[in-house]
């Protein structure tokens, strides 16, 4: 294991921004914006898997679309293996969009339920020209059904044939047909039964160790993102709070949000959770930040100086940052 | 810590419910008994499908009327047996007796009404009293279940809520009646954690309070932990184990158990350990309940089964000692804490 996930990064994200209008807003004579994703950097190393993790809104799903341009971000820089991925007109666009597929969350809802799972699979490599014929094609569907544990005669089902979980493992055959050199996951296995998110997270763990799939792994929960990640990155109202290597933000948090994540996680182990950290209130509305650190408002060790200044992303140790004025 | 001696408040005994479908009835629950008692909370555990909300629906006779009916068993709540009372007898038990708090507050709250006024409108079916009083005590519910600024909260519309705010308005309007039977079904699923630590909470810090008693509905073993005093594990339509909290954790008899125990990542697990370990899932999926396999129905994912046993006969629900219930033709064989058939 490298100690920095960021030494050969091929993915590189800096100061990304992506703010929204607010729908409705115009008569006032301020412009409302949503600050979704506001001023982000991190790498992603080839062959690594980097999760972001945080709460509903924190715009994790934003930085994931804004990566692949599936909104545009409003500011900062995106480079891919060298290329800048915001300076991109949309032919070249799409040519590189053959090397970043995604998976998505809801295995009921992307799949086309009038297609043959035979046929989505099949489609992304026909869009880009990949296989000699259909029958070049058929087979390497049928090598990718068994490749995430389905068979080939599943080709000719339908998606609503299937459970959660056999989707989940069609959405990321759609995903790998075209071999992708980058995935983004966007929540994966958040709608899945714990025996069948297990199943799917021993299947991604496999795809990395034998393709050395390079992948943004986007989750709410800080337990489901541990076994897979290399580094580990924890969102809050559109900004990093911390970015660390896997074994080291769960060995050592340093961020407040961090801690208080970890500890409101319930572990399956009566009578273990009696010193919770219990956040107090709720997430501000991303329209409207707290100033200073967006964290502060929720903060337990927040001082006078949070409100003043916006804390850095810091180095605290050799691949270990944390956004804290207090703790770096 | 065994179960308790007191008399359970709410007693089902082996509830079948079916519904008609396109492709003929279906068995949801089938056979399931459980008792509860005041001021204790039961956990009913297990995947998609398995019948857990089904069986709270048939608890409070809200089955899509000639769709889903109870087929047999009872429920019986303070001498009586609710499956057979009348729609009209009903509707007294649920809010006065039994109040239920459901997973998506936006489908069971209306629109177009304050929450202010829902709460008091909660009130005002069960008691005989003015409306204003009705509103102010709809302020303290608020105030009760942690709403920051409840009286401005109250005339606030449910959209313009978050999702861990309408969870604590459907909780007051649960306790408006002051139930002596509180189901919550996955009350915290869909909630950031952060929110679901303080629903938790605050669930508890309710029933120490008013000493109501819980059937909490999960499929989160780590909530289950946190909350729970007794567990019924269900699969397909069954209960196959059902323990004290601590016990069931200790020692799962049944292998469904201990396949759902392993299937969760344990946090911080690589930090002493290898840096990318694999879980140990439960292969395959849970059966429809129209297509059941013959025998124990989980048999066809269980790494223990025998053939010829596990899939012939279907095993009962049989005592295991310390008030434990287990379904399993091997479970004394088995030792399922270190993996392998004794
Ligand atoms: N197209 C859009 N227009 C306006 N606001 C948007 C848009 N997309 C996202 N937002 C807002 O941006 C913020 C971040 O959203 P995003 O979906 O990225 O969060 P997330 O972390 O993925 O949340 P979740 O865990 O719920 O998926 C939210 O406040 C959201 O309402
Ligand atoms: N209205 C209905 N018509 C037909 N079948 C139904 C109906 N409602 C539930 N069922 C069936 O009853 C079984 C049990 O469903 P139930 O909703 O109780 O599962 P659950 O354990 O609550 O699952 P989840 O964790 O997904 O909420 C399922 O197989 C389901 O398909
Ligand atoms: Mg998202
Ligand atoms: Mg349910």
């Amino acid at each position: 294991m490298t100690a920095r996930g960021d030494e050969h990064g091929l993915l590189s994200v800096r100061e990304l921004r992506t703010h929204f209008p607010v729908r409705g807003a115009a008569i006032l004579s301020r412009r409302r914006i949503v600050r979704a994703v506001d001023g982000i950097s991190f790498d992603v190393g080839s062959g690594k898997i980097v999760s972001l993790v945080g709460e509903s809104g924190s715009g994790k799903t934003t930085v994931g679309r804004s990566i692949l341009r599936l909104v545009e971000p409003t500011s900062g820089a995106v480079t891919f293996d060298g290329t800048d991925l915001l300076a991109l007109r949309s032919a070249e666009l799409r040519a590189i969009r053959r090397r970043m597929q995604i998976i998505f969350q809801d295995p009921f809802a992307s799949l086309n339920p009038r297609m043959s799972v035979g046929r989505i699979i099949a489609e992304g490599l026909k869009l880009h020209g990949i296989g000699r014929n259909a029958a070049d094609r058929r087979a390497r569907v049928a090598a990718l059904l068994e490749r995430v544990g389905l068979t080939a005669d599943h080709m000719r089902r339908y998606p609503h044939e299937f459970s959660g979980g056999q989707r989940q493992r069609i959405g990321i055959a759609r995903a790998l047909a075209v071999e992708p050199d980058f995935v983004l996951a966007d929540e994966p296995v958040s709608a899945l039964d714990v025996s069948i998110q297990a199943q799917v997270l021993n299947l991604l763990q496999d795809l990395r160790e034998d393709l050395g799939l390079t992948m943004i792994f986007i989750a709410h929960d800080l337990s489901v993102v541990e076994y897979l990640s290399d580094r580990v990155g924890v969102m809050y109202l559109g900004r990093l709070m911390e970015i660390a290597d896997a074994r080291d933000l769960y060995a050592r948090p340093r961020h407040p949000y961090t801690e208080a994540l970890l500890s409101a996680a319930p572990v399956p182990k009566p009578g273990a959770r009696r010193d919770r950290i219990v956040l107090k209130g709720e997430t501000p509305s991303p329209i409207d930040p707290p100033s200073g650190c967006v964290f502060r408002t929720r903060c337990p060790i927040a001082g006078p100086d949070c409100a003043r200044v916006v804390p850095p992303l810091t180095q605290i140790g050799p691949a270990h940052q944390v956004a804290c004025i207090k703790r770096s | 810590m065994t179960a308790p001696a007191q008399p359970p408040l709410l007693e089902v005994r082996d509830l079948r419910t079916e519904f008609r479908t396109d492709e003929g009835v279906v068995r949801a629950v089938d056979g399931v008994s459980f008792n509860l008692e005041a001021g204790r909370t039961l956990a009913l555990v297990g995947e998609s499908g398995s019948g857990k909300s089904v069986t709270s629906l048939s608890v409070m006779r809200l089955l899509p009327e000639g769709i889903g009916a109870i087929t047999g068993g009872e429920i019986r709540i303070g001498g009586r047996d609710l499956v057979r009372l009348s729609e009209r007898q009903m509707r007294r038990v649920r809010g006065d007796e039994i109040a239920m708090v459901f997973q998506e507050p936006m489908t069971s709250l209306t629109p177009v009404y304050t929450v202010g006024d829902q709460i008091a409108e909660a009130i005002l079916t069960h008691d005989h009293t003015s409306r204003r009083a009705a509103r102010r005590r709809a302020v303290e519910l608020l105030e009760t279940v942690g709403i920051p600024e409840p009286a401005v909260r109250a005339r606030a519309y449910p959209h313009q809520l978050s999702g861990g705010m309408r969870q604590r308005v459907m909780i007051a309007i649960a306790l408006s009646c002051n139930p002596k039977v509180l189901i919550a079904d996955e009350p915290t699923t869909g909630l950031d954690v952060t929110i679901q630590a303080q629903i938790l909470e605050l669930m508890r810090r309710l029933q120490k309070e008013t000493g109501m008693a819980i059937l909490f509905i999960t499929h989160d073993l780590g909530v289950v932990a946190e909350m729970a005093d007794r567990v019924l594990v269900m699969y397909a339509g069954k209960v196959v184990e059902e323990a004290e909290v601590q016990a069931l954790f200790d020692r799962p008899l049944m292998p469904y158990t201990q396949g759902l125990m392993n299937s969760i990542p344990t946090l911080g697990a690589t930090v002493t350990g290898a840096a990318h370990p694999r879980l140990k899932a439960i292969r395959g999926s849970i059966p429809s309940p129209d297509n059941l396999p013959p025998g124990c129905a989980f048999h066809t994912r269980c790494d223990f089964a025998l053939p010829g046993v596990c899939s012939n006969a279907p095993p009962a629900l049989e005592p295991a000692g310390g008030g434990r219930l287990v379904r399993c033709a091997r479970w004394r064989e088995l030792d399922l804490a270190s993996g392998s058939a004794a």
